[in-house]
């Protein structure tokens, strides 16, 4: 045991608990002092805790930001999508809106009704295919399925509707006008 | 003036705080999750309150953690 420490409180004490006569002689050659170890390790992993809780903040902060930079952008532009008879009823189209790689579905549901919208599934981003006799788009990655006429999730782990883009004619000609997400 | 601490206090305390930051923490992982999917929902009304939240838990854990110091230099 070591002679310098003399009170219960400093005592150096071996994992197992037995005394230190008993110990193999290598831990009486390098004494560890087991209950400091204990705090310091105790007071480091709530100093990696709190660096955790700057990530988060961090992360908090980001949302802030990019929530800033979209409402910024405004609406997005007006697009033309495609001739609106050129689809057949049940027929679809991919398109992209508002941006290049932001890739939607426009689906021509009646003579004279279209729904279109973000093909990304709500859930893991995966690509929604429309199902029109079943009237749902269906994501083959987890088996979700959005109602092919409001975008509301209907089955499988998404929770969120898609984002819907709104539609508008004008001389036979179907354009995008804008997008709409619901919560 | 005061009373230095035991180590068997200082491991209690030092305890007692840890629980108190996962629970913190675990709060502010819990808001973060939250907060995205209002963010993807465009629920825009929750984004600044949440990060204020968070940016609170922070400082609570930041001030639990500066005590720990505090207590091992007394």
């Amino acid at each position: 045991m070591n002679p310098t420490r003399t009170t219960p409180d400093q005592l150096s004490v071996p994992p197992d608990g037995r005394p230190y006569h008993d110990q193999p002689q290598w831990r009486n050659d390098f004494p560890i002092d087991w209950p400091q170890d204990e705090l310091v390790a105790r007071r480091d992993f709530t100093k990696f805790l709190v660096l955790t809780s700057f990530a988060f903040v961090v992360g908090q902060l980001w949302i802030v930001f990019e929530n800033f930079m979209r409402r910024r952008r405004g609406q997005p532009p007006v697009k033309l999508i495609a001739r609106a008879n050129a689809l057949p009823v049940g027929g679809s189209l991919v398109f992209e809106y508002p941006a290049q790689h932001d890739i939607c579905i426009l689906v021509r549901t009646g003579p004279q009704h279209y729904v279109a919208f973000n093909q990304k599934c709500t859930h893991l981003s995966c690509a929604v295919i429309p199902q029109v006799e079943q009237k749902r788009f269906f994501c083959p990655c987890h088996n979700g399925a959005f109602d092919l006429e409001s975008g509301v999730p209907i089955a499988g782990p998404p929770r969120r509707p898609l984002e819907r883009i709104l539609l508008e004619i004008r001389d036979g000609d179907l354009y995008a006008i804008g997008r709409q997400v619901h919560a | 003036m005061k009373r230095a601490f035991s180590r068997q206090q200082k491991m209690t305390i030092v305890f007692g705080i840890l629980s108190i930051v996962v629970m913190i923490v675990v709060l502010q992982l819990w808001l973060l999750t939250a907060t995205m999917n209002a963010f993807l929902a465009e629920q825009e009304r929750v984004i600044v309150p949440a990060a204020i939240a968070s940016i609170i838990c922070l400082a609570l854990n930041m001030g639990l953690l500066s005590y720990i110091y505090r207590m091992e230099r007394r």
